[in-house]
């Protein structure tokens, strides 16, 4: 089944929720409104056999709206195919539904997205820090996020 | 005075133990001596990779993917490199020897893997001679990585459009010698292992996982492929010329530690033929890609003629720009499935990249390979999950 049959079975399925569909070096990449994420991801899962997750990212547009973006990559173990699903997030209300229902995969993806993004996952079953220290503040792939961290002053060399 | 104590007790193991492979922690519920719980810890190596790539130009990025799996440095460079062709669109201008050689180096370098994996796994678990006899083996790949880099681990040498510098002369002849040899050694290794008693009293039945569990958990590479998952990235979505060579992919249906171990003893065999193949393919020809605005032109020319001055200004003081647009790009490491995902926003900067490390997933499935077993089988699940935690802190 090629990416735009499997397009169109998506839109046919969740025709409101579908905003956006881009193809660019072959990829597909579809945008879905944040709050069926579930449903959507277990439709992709069930119906469109894409049985692994194998990324989850949170992408910060800063600047523009909304904020965030949450990313899947998915593969078809049987078909060898890909498929991106991308969430929108704003960043006064940062948070989306957990996926680790439909991927066990996604749990700590989602940590991770949390700890270094600051989107929330509801109803995640384990939300903790992952990669930084439990007790560290803020998000550092923030783009507002010095490089250099936060209590050190800001590396004059050139970094280009 | 009888008492009878049911409480768990919770140990500690690491960050500083040598048997986790690095700095990881975890944190054990025991029973007895039965694993309760176990919580794995990460990110003591944490030296953010993505957040500093946002601040490097796309060349400049390349030696930090020599330190995520620092044993397989090149496998990391290659999925990089992929990753900016084509985000760029040169996939196709890229020249066949240079592809060859990519081929040649990852396949070195899954050896170079599966050898430490090996001889670590094997030290876990008690049989010394085989840590000795695979040192031997790596020793002699990184001299080869060395000759072309001129460094023994972190070699930065494929460059986006090509590589760094050609082979040297003689080392074609050099690999080729050590890829004939490698079945031999392989022999032996198994000689050691596989008929031993200790060896599959301590591994049979140990840390099973099924095909769907290992699929939900995301597990790649050898691990899934011992599940019985016949998938394969250099097969099933072939890149840099892959599907130019005749090549197995091994799968058993073991679901054991085991069989993950034949399975890669199994593909350090395939790789050698792979290694074989390209070194009979492998012509003359340019290291280069024909894409002046991208790749550094010849010396010569820059100190010779004014565009390639301007060329060569540009790209060292601005690096190259790619169009805004998203690429997610991945390669069979030896570990799994090593992917980046890239997000140029016209910048000459990677806008975002998100690098999907195969060791951080496969870690994943620690807890429930454990779980209900006994401690001393944790040793050898970390083992056969064969982690870097180079990779998993990024």
């Amino acid at each position: 089944m090629s990416d735009q049959k499997i397009v169109e079975k998506l839109k046919a399925k969740f025709s409101s929720e579908v905003l956006d569909v881009v193809v660019y070096r072959g990829e597909t990449t579809v945008t879905v409104k944040k709050e069926q994420i579930v449903d959507i991801c277990t439709f992709m899962r069930d119906k469109l056999g894409y049985n692994l997750l194998c990324d989850l990212c949170g992408v910060d547009y800063m600047g523009k709206e909304p904020r965030f973006m949450v990313v899947y990559n998915l593969y078809n173990i049987t078909t060898k195919q890909r498929i991106r699903i991308k969430a929108p997030v704003t960043e006064e209300d940062a948070s989306i539904d957990t996926v680790s229902t439909v991927w066990g995969t996604a749990n700590w993806h989602e940590r991770e997205c949390w700890d270094l993004m600051g989107i929330t996952f509801n109803n995640h079953p384990d939300l903790r820090r992952i990669l930084m220290p439990a007790d560290w503040e803020g998000h550092p792939l923030r783009k507002d996020y010095p490089l250099q961290g936060p209590d050190r002053e800001p590396y004059q060399g050139r970094l280009s | 005075m009888a008492v009878n104590n049911t409480e768990t007790m919770t140990i500690n193991m690491g960050p500083q133990h040598p048997s986790t492979h690095g700095v990881l922690q975890l944190i054990l519920e025991l029973d007895g001596e039965i694993v309760v719980k176990a919580t794995p810890h990460i990110g003591f190596l944490h030296r953010g990779i993505e957040k500093l790539s946002e601040h490097r130009t796309y060349h400049q990025t390349i030696p930090l993917t020599d330190r995520l799996d620092y044993l397989a440095p090149m496998s990391n460079n290659l999925g990089y490199v992929l990753a900016v062709e084509k985000l760029l669109g040169m996939t196709d201008e890229i020249p066949e020897r240079v592809q060859r050689i990519r081929v040649i180096m990852a396949e070195l370098t899954r050896l170079k893997s599966h050898l430490v994996w090996l001889a670590c796994h094997a030290l876990d678990i008690g049989a010394m001679t085989v840590f000795l006899y695979c040192f031997r083996e790596r020793e002699n790949i990184t001299d080869i990585y060395e000759k072309v880099s001129g460094a023994r681990m972190t070699s930065n040498y494929f460059r986006v459009g090509g590589l760094s510098a050609d082979l040297p002369d003689g080392l074609e002849q050099e690999i080729r010698t050590f890829a004939e040899s490698m079945p031999a050694h392989i022999e032996e290794y198994e000689g050691l292992l596989t008929g031993n008693r200790i060896w599959q009293k301590r591994t049979i039945g140990v840390g099973k996982i099924s095909a769907e569990a290992a699929i939900d958990i995301g597990i790649t590479g050898p691990a899934l492929r011992a599940s019985g998952v016949d998938w394969d990235l250099r097969r099933d979505n072939p890149y840099s010329g892959y599907e130019d060579y005749d090549f197995e992919v091994p799968v058993r249906e073991g679901c054991d530690t085991f069989d993950r171990y034949k399975v890669r003893l199994d593909e350090m065999r395939q790789a050698s033929r792979i290694i074989l193949q390209a070194l009979d393919k492998l012509k003359p020809g340019p290291i280069l890609a024909d894409c002046p605005k991208i790749v550094l032109p010849n010396k010569q020319d820059v100190v010779n003629n004014i565009e390639s001055l301007i060329h060569h200004f540009k790209i060292v003081t601005e690096g190259f720009k790619p169009e805004p647009g998203e690429i997610y790009q991945s390669v069979e490491a030896p570990k799994g499935e090593l992917g980046f995902y890239l997000i140029s926003d016209g910048s000459s900067h990677p806008f975002r990249m998100k690098i999907r490390p195969p060791s951080f997933v496969n870690l994943q499935g620690l807890p429930q390979m454990v779980e209900g077993r006994l401690l001393a089988d944790v040793i050898a699940v970390i083992g056969t999950l064969d982690i870097v935690l180079g990779e998993i802190d990024r």
